[in-house]
């Protein structure tokens, strides 16, 4: 599959603009529907992480590139905004009560949880989270 | 994402529909907290046709039931199904929430 990219100002109305790329990019590939649906989460999760937290107050873009890498389909997320490791963050201790469990940490969560590999890179300014899903592997979604 | 509720007695029968992503999900909060708000404090959430659920939704589930069990209130979940149900117990939200088959099973225990 040839890259396929976009690129949008980091705004959360346009986060459906975003996953309908990534859908279609991942039909396209041929990904699997349960596969889909984890990697759009993933997606989700990784967008809304740029426009909250990137650019602080000011304005600044998200760009998304797919590809294929033989078997696996590739998704990488960049931003130009403050340098940040999302891959940093602790996951949240899913077995606590509901008084006690806290309300953030699941994003980074289900970033890790849906993707099979995942890194993150500092490069030219830019934040570079790629995220890989192999195509015959359903062990992320099961 | 669409959500519509009814009252059953005391209890409010809610049920969404569509995707509750980070767009959608200050929605579900609004319109529980201002039934919260009102005085309903039992509520059956009705999943049956939701078909995505990101973190933003489960952080809008975990608000308000927060605010729920600080009012003795509760709320139970009905036809949590397919994905959805799978984000659901992978975040572990599978088991501190009271899960139902059907929106009948939830509204029994309630009672």
């Amino acid at each position: 599959m040839d890259p396929m990219a976009m690129t949008c100002k980091a705004l959360l109305e346009n986060l459906d603009e975003v996953l309908g790329f990534i859908e279609s990019c991942a039909d396209r590939f041929g990904l699997k529907e349960n596969r889909k649906f984890g990697l759009l989460i993933a997606v989700e999760e990784a967008f809304v992480n740029v426009c909250h937290y990137a650019y602080g107050d000011k304005e600044g873009e998200a760009e998304l590139v797919c590809s294929g890498d033989g078997g696996s389909f590739v998704v990488e997320i960049a931003d130009r905004g403050i340098e940040f490791n999302v891959l940093s963050l602790p996951d949240p201790d899913t077995t606590t009560n509901i008084m006690e469990r806290k309300i953030g940490g699941l994003g980074v969560f289900f970033i890790r949880k849906m993707t099979d590999d995942l890194s993150y890179q500092r490069k030219d300014g830019r934040n570079i989270l790629r995220m890989v899903l192999h195509a015959h592997d359903d062990s992320a979604t099961s | 994402m669409e959500i519509i509720s009814r009252m059953e007695k005391d209890t409010a029968v809610v049920t969404v529909t569509g995707r509750m992503d980070a767009i959608s999900a200050p929605q579900y909060q609004d319109k529980l907290n201002e039934m919260i708000t009102a005085g309903t404090i039992a509520f059956v959430v009705d999943f049956d046709g939701l078909d995505y659920i990101s973190s933003a939704g489960l952080r809008g589930i975990l608000a308000t039931a927060k605010a729920l069990k600080i009012k003795g209130g509760q709320v139970r979940f009905a036809n949590v199904r397919g994905t959805v149900k799978e984000v659901f117990e992978m975040s572990g939200f599978g088991s501190i929430f009271q899960v139902h088959e059907s929106v009948a099973a939830a509204l029994a225990k309630i009672g």
